[in-house]
Order: C-alpha cells, then structure tokens, then sequence
C-alpha cells in the first residue's frame, strides 16, 4: 500500500475500528465460564483421579501382590509389601499410594492384570494434616466399596476399547 | 448573617447531593469495568458477592478501608498521604461547574470551560508528589511518565476546548450546551468532529487509561505512581481515577454531544413522544456511552510505547487540531449553517 494510503488509513483509526468492532462481537457473545462449584464440566469415563482398590463380589480383594503398578508407576508412589496370608494366599500387607508424588498417568491401572487398582472420577479431595494424602490399604479399599458402582459402570462402558 | 447561613446549608446540600451519586457511580463503574472487560474475554465477571455480584464494589471498598496503610520507612510522611487527597480533590472540584440539566448546577461560572481545564490539570500534582514522595525507582518512573503524557496532552486537549468555545461563542458550559439547540445534527460533534475525537483520545490520555496507561504499566513499572500505596491511600488514587473518568465522559458528552439535549429535538413525531424523559436521562445515556467507550478501549488495544505516545500527541493531535481550528475559525466567520449562522 502506498504511504498515502497507510497515512489516510491510520487517521481514520480504521484498524483501531476494526479492533473494536472484534471486541465489541466477543461482548456480545455467548461466555464459556463454567461457575465451578455450582456447575461441573461434564467428565469422562476414562477419567483418571483418585485412586481405589476394588474387590470381588464375593468381598475378596482383588489384589494379589504382583507388584506391577509399583514396577510400572514414573513417579515412585506406590510402595508394596507382600506376605501370605492365613489361608496361604499371597497377598499386600502393605500398599501404599503418595498421593502428592502421583501425576495420575493411569499406569498401574493399565498393568494391573487383575482391575484391583483402578483411579476414580472424584478429583475434590485434600488432606488436613501431612500424610494425609498418602493413602494405605485399608483407605484404598473403603473408597473402593463406597464407589463400585460408578467404577463398574465405566469399565464397562470403556470395556469395547480396552 | 442568617441568609449567609442558609446559602451555605443549601450549598452544602447541593454538594452532598451531587457527591453521593458520584461516589456510588464510582462504585459501580468499577464494576461495570470488571463485568465488561470479563465479558469481551468471554467471561462473566464478579458474580457471587450479592445477586449477580452486584455487591461486589461495596465488599472491595469495605475491604479497601479496612486495609493498612503501610508508609515505607523513606517516603516522606506529609507529601506521601497528601498526594492522593491532591489527586482526589481537583477531580471532585471540577464538578462544582458541570451543569447536569438547563437549571442544574452547583454554580454557574462565566468561565467554566477554562475553570474545568485549569482544575483537572492540577490533579497531575497528585501523581507526581506521589511518586516524589514514595521515595520508590518505579513509582518515581511512573511518576515522570505521567508527567510528560499529560503535559503533551493538555495541549491537544485545550486546543479541542479553544475549538469548541468558538463554535459557541462562550465559555460558560450551560451556554455551549444550548448552542447545540436545535437536532441531532446540530450538536457539535458533526461540525467539530476531529477535535471530537481528539478530546476523547485525549481524554485517555488526562486519565491515564489505556491504551495510555504507561503511568502504572504493570509490565515493565509494576504499578508505577501508587506502587507503594496500600489501603485506603491507594483506594483514593482509585476513586480519582474513576471519578476522572467519569467527569471526562461526561464533558465529552455536554461540548459535544448536546448534553442533556434529547436527540429527538426537532424530529416532528418523536420529539414529543420522548417529551418526558428528563434532559438528565439523555446526559447520563451519553456519558455512559463514553463511560463503555473507555472500558471497551481499554479492553481492545495493547498500551502505546513511550515514544509512539509523544509522537502521537505532538506530531498527530496538536496539527490536527491546528488545522482544524483554522477551519472552524473560518466556518464561524463565514456563517456556515446550519451551525454558525445564528448569531
């Protein structure tokens, strides 16, 4: 464009129009905020939060003491100890999960040959004290029973996929 | 001795009756500013103090007041909690001659444009002393800054009113008002548009607004002038600029806009359909125009860069409006209508 032209241009604002013009649309426009804690964005049945350890339906724990997610796990957080029970079966007598080292991969759920740990859609957690937020055995386990339905629910929806 | 006694108390009722909504104006420009900006970014804003966060200006002041004012160990004392109460004052004193309706008026001085421009450039003191006296590299930065910008762009700003005065043959801002009498197309924006757009730029610029808020340019001076201001000391500088804002646009909207003039004025039907509505509602409709206008620059343009503020100022604005004087000055000589051709 010739300098007249670009002089002309930029004393009638025109660009600075144009920019108005945009940000006068977007003004306008429909907002995307999602106000948190009133509304939710809608999740996914592969979402990866906190972690569980689910059982049989026969209220036998599914865990066998492999060791895989342990193996697998990048950041460390898993620590297993094994030892036979009573009846002979081998089984943890330690697992535990540091929630502040875990970054949610979702591999110990994907090595785990048996879906004893798998990782929930809750993600509205915290821990008052230090230690806290790494969660043993038994924890594990209760948040297992509290939410077998909705893991179950979404194994088997992600099921055709696995 | 008694009738002086009953001007003061009626003066002094007048004051508080213009003040109050003032204030709360304030207030809620600032909400506007946050809903708005929010909005263009595709936000709500602030919307859970009170219903649709319509609380939220009176928690932030409550919260402000309550705030401690910290006065660093090298600033000296008087000059640092003087300088937002200098900042404070002139925008406040300005509005003593805004006529807000034909019989509205604190007072009604012959020279109320001169008076306007005289006292609004006093509120730059403010923003020096206080970077003077934060004893602060940034705050004394910002400080220089904004002294430079509204120094070059009092200029352009007092050209814009010396073209405005011409056109209506009158300082007293009651009377520029009336001799936009007449339509939509005889207020003064048409005529005198370029010094119009000017004024506004300008008026950006008087106010530290973006995209001329090089005085507090976060980016590179922190804050600039109020980087060591906390509290209410801070919320001073606030309401000034604010109320800076608020006085601007509605200059804007009396000298060049018609005021409280309805824009129906002389359209045969709608004229006297909209008879009723009071000339306050008009000249609150167009200074909250202005007031969007401000908000939505601000929201829009990126902040100018040092030099490109003084080479606008001084190598765009002032030779506009130059020019545009000269052509104004003819256009009054030559009684060109439907404007000048009263007299």
């Amino acid at each position: 464009m010739s300098a007249l032209g670009r002089f002309f241009k930029g004393l009638f604002l025109l660009e600075l129009l144009r920019g108005l013009r945009l940000t006068g649309r977007y003004l306008l426009d429909r907002k995307v905020t999602v106000i948190y804690p009133e509304e939710k964005t809608p999740q996914s049945p592969r979402f990866r939060g906190l972690h569980a350890q689910r059982r049989y339906p026969n209220g036998e724990e599914r865990c066998i003491a492999c060791k895989l997610c342990e193996a697998v796990c990048p950041a460390m957080a898993i620590t297993i100890e094994a030892a036979p029970r009573e009846d002979g079966s081998r089984r943890t007598s330690r697992y535990e999960i540091d929630l502040t080292k875990c970054i949610f991969c979702g591999f110990c759920e994907e090595s785990c040959p048996v879906d004893a740990i798998v990782e929930t859609r809750v993600f509205e957690y915290f821990g008052e004290k230090r230690g806290d937020l790494v969660k043993g055995k038994e924890e594990l386990l209760s948040i297992g029973d509290r939410l077998e339905a909705q893991i179950a629910a979404d194994r088997e929806q992600d099921a055709p996929y696995r | 001795m008694l009738d002086a006694l009953l001007t003061l108390i009626i003066v002094l009722l007048k004051i508080v009756a213009l003040l109050v909504p003032l204030m709360v104006a304030v207030a809620y420009l600032t909400f506007a500013e946050r809903k708005i900006i929010g909005f263009i970014q595709g936000r709500m804003g602030p919307l859970h103090v009170g219903p649709r966060g319509w609380l939220q200006p009176i928690a932030d002041a409550v919260k402000l007041i309550f705030k401690e004012i910290i006065i660093p160990s090298g600033a000296n004392r008087f000059l640092f909690l003087l300088a937002p109460m200098l900042a404070m004052g002139p925008s406040i004193a300005a509005w003593a001659v805004m006529p807000l309706g034909e019989n509205l008026y604190i007072t009604d001085i012959n020279a109320g444009l001169l008076y306007v421009l005289a006292v609004t450039s006093l509120s730059v003191y403010g923003i020096i002393i206080a970077g003077w006296a934060s004893n602060s590299k940034y705050a004394f930065l910002g400080a220089l800054r904004s002294a430079a910008q509204v120094v070059s762009y009092e200029i352009a700003m007092g050209f814009a009113l010396v073209g405005v005065l011409l056109a209506a043959g009158s300082m007293n801002l009651r009377e520029i008002v009336l001799a936009q009498q007449g339509s939509l197309l005889h207020w003064f924006w048409l005529p005198l548009l370029p010094l119009f757009v000017v004024y506004f730029i300008s008026g950006l610029a008087e106010t530290n607004r973006a995209p001329f808020d090089l005085a507090e340019g976060e980016s590179e001076i922190v804050a600039g002038f109020h980087v060591e201001y906390s509290g209410m000391s801070f919320g001073v500088f606030f309401l000034a600029e604010y109320a800076n804002m608020i006085l601007i646009s509605m200059l804007t909207a009396l000298m060049f806009l018609g005021g409280w003039l309805s824009p129906f004025q002389g359209i045969p039907l709608l004229e006297s359909l909209f008879g009723w509505v009071p000339g306050l509602v008009w000249l609150l409709l167009k200074t909250s125009f202005f007031l969007l206008l401000f908000l939505w620059v601000r929201a829009t343009f990126p902040r100018y860069r040092y030099d490109q503020l003084m080479r606008l100022g001084w190598k765009i604005l002032i030779p506009i409006t130059i020019v545009w004087l000269l052509v104004v000055g003819a256009a009054v000589v030559g009684g060109l209508g439907p404007w000048f051709d009263r007299v």
